[in-house]
């Protein structure tokens, strides 16, 4: 299917002068599911459209396949969009819904019905061809969407946000669902979201974005164990942030100046930092451990705020030097103590932290 | 009703008022259409009659404006509504300076007084027409055209306003969905947005006919020496009216009446079946009922209805009562001048016995007499007819015992 490839070739997208993506570059294979993850307003939603051809790109161009996009309208593009609102036609049934594209391409009624019919068995929804789409719930309007894109044969689906609508139970039974459907039409998915652990379940690449900018691509394991940037380590998961001034490095590992003293990281993607450059030091509060006895490569005290319960977890929040912490321990059942209120002794080991140059973090 | 919502005597009452001015002229006018008295009123009450409805269908001015109106609104519809619509997707296109602008230009005819547009679409097509040398019999001095014209101006604007507040609430990613799901923009527009506006094309079409054919201030400049039917009627109250006017009102209030009842079986019917509780309804459950209630049935037995009673109406015959009525007004003119006489005679005679030197003023009863001689002269063939009451006697004899009772 490589010949299906999609090719951003420095595509930037501007709305007077404001830029909603700037300068993205990038492949996306055929059969691929790829995920562009970004916070609200990132330019995700811009992207996609200019993939599906309802924007121009104001520099670059798009190709698909090797051919170039510029001047294919949308309904010539091997392309089927799922609208963030689904954009399911109120009017009509649900079997028309789905038979709409048959329908403009001059399609007979018998013809049209059957594969109506063939689609709503495939998202197991049969006999609801009749209904209004209003009567639908939640998740069966998710399908027909889909349904309907389907019914395109498009090479490619974009999916805008597709289950944000949906309640968690919904949205994680989706998730499984879509990897099914699109392992087993084998079709290219691009995928927006905004939530990360939907990216990390279903793709096999994610695309991270921010301010229009697609800060790093890489496979899930990747964006979550090996951040490029500061974004890309806030932003995705959990993660404490220690910001200072670098001291010393020897090898990879990088001892940094903090608010709670000195702690030691490990220089992400192999760089090298002068004494003095500007860092912040990332671990994952799943990595911080309470210091009982054991000596980390890196400790200090922290004050215990509160104590969170989360059923698989407990989350402790604490304080140190006016730094905000976040600590996680997995729930094995036995009763630990609680500790808010009290002092302690936090750590973690230096090779379970990154260490970023400055740069924006998420949310804030 | 909620005891604390209402429901005191005050609030009684007041809805009472409430309803009672809001219905008490139509009420009025819908009385006086089957009195008999020339002149529209309720007291006093002469003979029930359906005449002026015959006088109304005679009116050949009014019957002739009716057609002209059902023309022109037609005409107006045909282009208004097209219009309108094409002007609101153009506005909903622009970006937002433009369609200030853009906005304001289309909404000026109905700001402009009806006079002036009336007026002016007279010069212009005036100027066009000798511009292009055409004359005076031709299509630009013809009253029918330029009304056309000049209520397509400002009724369009009206078309527009209806079809914006509708394509507001348009949701514009589901043309982009028919678009990238393969369909054509003709295509997209054809089965997506116009399904989604019909019911404002209805409400379109619907208002620019009322618009059209209730107007006065343009039309009555631009109709030239023709007449539609608003001009005619105004020009007939003009000259004083009669309860015929009363019985258009009727008619009107039916027509009224009748599509309300239509519609709110139409829409009793849509909420049922959308809520899908049509099957445990006992009206809409029920085989006979449910095809009873349906719109159509309502419309025919109301139209099946209102032909009986015209038809009925067309069979009444007031003539009896009338005629007893001229009678009775002749009898009480009769009294009045006998009791005239009366006084009269009486004064002479006081006259004389008191002052027999004057003698001028007995001589000469016309400061008096001025005030009845108006009547007089009416009243001076009656006692002739009522002299000889063959044909109507026996009718009159019938009754006067039961009166006296
Ligand atoms: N037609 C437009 N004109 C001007 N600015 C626009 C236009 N469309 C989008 N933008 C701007 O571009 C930026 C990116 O918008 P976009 O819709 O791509 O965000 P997104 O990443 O999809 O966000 P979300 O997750 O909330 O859907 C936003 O700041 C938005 O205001
Ligand atoms: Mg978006």
């Amino acid at each position: 299917m490589t010949t299906k490839d999609i090719v951003l070739d420095h595509v930037s997208i501007r709305f007077g002068s404001f830029t909603a993506v700037d300068n993205a570059h990038l492949t996306i294979k055929g059969g691929e599911f790829f995920s562009f993850l970004g916070p609200s307003g990132c330019g995700k939603t811009t992207l996609l459209r200019c993939v599906s051809g309802f924007t121009d790109p104001t520099e670059g161009m798009v190709t698909i396949g090797g051919k170039d996009m510029r001047g294919v309208g949308p309904n010539k593009r091997p392309t089927a969009l799922i609208f963030q609102n689904l954009a399911l036609f109120p009017l009509m049934s649900v079997a028309d819904n789905i038979a709409f594209p048959l329908e403009v391409r001059g399609i007979g009624k018998k013809e049209r019905r059957k594969k109506a019919d063939e689609l709503l068995d495939m998202i197991a929804l049969p006999g609801v061809g009749e209904k209004k789409v209003h009567e639908l719930s939640g998740g069966q309007k998710q399908r027909v969407a889909i349904a309907r894109a389907l019914a395109v044969e498009p090479d490619i689906l974009l999916l805008d946000e597709p289950l944000s609508a949906l309640d968690l139970k919904l949205r994680h039974h989706m998730r499984t669902e879509l990897r099914a459907i699109q392992q087993r039409v084998g079709l290219t998915f691009i995928y927006i979201t905004h939530d990360q652990g939907e990216a990390l379940t279903m793709s096999d690449r994610i695309a991270v974005m921010n301010q229009g900018v697609v800060e790093q691509i890489g496979d899930p394991e990747a964006i979550y164990n090996r951040p490029k940037t500061a974004f890309v380590a806030s932003f995705v998961g959990e993660s404490n942030s220690f910001s200072g001034k670098v001291s010393s490095q020897s090898g990879k590992e990088v001892l940094l100046e903090t608010p709670v003293g000195p702690l030691r990281g490990i220089a992400a993607g192999g760089r090298t930092y002068k004494p003095g450059d500007e860092c912040y030091l990332f671990v994952r509060p799943e990595q911080m451990t309470i210091a009982n006895g054991v000596q980390p490569d890196n400790s200090f005290t922290a004050q215990a705020l509160k104590e969170e319960f989360e059923g698989n977890a407990r989350h402790l929040f604490l304080n140190s030097q006016g730094v905000d912490l976040r600590l996680s321990r997995i729930n094995l059942g036995a009763k630990t103590d609680d500790l808010s209120g009290s002092v302690i002794t936090a750590g973690f080991s230096a090779d379970q932290a990154i260490v970023l140059p400055h740069g924006p973090l998420a949310g804030t | 009703m909620n005891k604390q919502t209402g429901g005191g005597p005050l609030a009684v009452g007041y809805s009472l008022l409430f309803f009672a001015f809001l219905f008490g002229p139509l009420i009025i006018m819908v009385v006086t259409a089957f009195n008999s008295s020339s002149f529209p009123r309720i007291t006093p009450w002469e003979c029930f009659t359906t005449e002026w409805f015959g006088v109304l269908f005679g009116n050949s001015r009014l019957m002739g404006g009716l057609l002209n109106s059902v023309v022109i609104g037609f005409g107006v519809v045909c282009i208004a509504v097209p219009v309108g619509l094409a002007g609101a997707l153009a506005l909903s296109e622009l970006g937002p300076r433009l369609r200030a602008t853009l906005y304001t230009v289309l909404i000026t005819p109905i700001l402009v007084p009806g006079v002036v547009l009336g007026i002016s679409t007279i010069v212009f097509w005036g100027a066009v027409g000798r511009g292009v040398g055409a004359g005076y019999d031709s299509l630009f001095f013809n009253g029918m055209f330029l009304t056309l014209a000049g209520q397509v101006t400002f009724v369009s604007a009206y078309a527009m306003l209806v079809f914006m507040a509708r394509l507001q609430r348009f949701d514009p990613t589901l043309t982009e969905a028919a678009l990238d799901l393969g369909a054509t923009p003709g295509q997209a527009f054809r089965k997506i947005l116009l399904p989604f506006l019909a019911p404002a094309i209805g409400s379109a079409a619907f208002l620019t006919l009322l618009a059209s054919f209730e107007n006065y201030n343009t039309t009555v400049f631009t109709i030239m020496s023709q007449s539609t039917f608003t001009t005619a009627l105004a020009s007939k109250v003009r000259l004083g009216t009669d309860p015929s006017l009363s019985a258009l009102a009727v008619i009107i209030i039916g027509i009224t009446l009748i599509g309300a009842m239509v519609n709110e079986a139409q829409t009793r019917r849509k909420d049922m079946l959308r809520s899908g509780r049509a099957a445990q309804s006992r009206v809409y459950g029920n085989p006979v009922l449910s095809v009873l209630v349906h719109p159509l049935s309502v419309f025919f037995l109301l139209i099946a209805i209102v032909g009986f009673l015209s038809w009925q109406g067309s069979q009444q015959d007031a003539g009896v009562c009338k005629q007893q009525i001229l009678d009775g007004k002749r009898a009480r003119q009769e009294e009045l001048l006998e009791a005239q006489r009366e006084r009269m005679k009486a004064q002479k005679a006081a006259e004389e016995a008191t002052k027999p030197t004057v003698s001028t003023q007995p001589a000469s009863p016309s400061a008096f007499g001025g005030a009845f001689n108006s009547l007089a002269p009416k009243a001076e063939p009656a006692p002739a007819e009522s002299a000889n009451p063959s044909p109507f006697g026996g009718a009159f004899n019938n009754l006067t015992p039961t009166t006296d009772d």
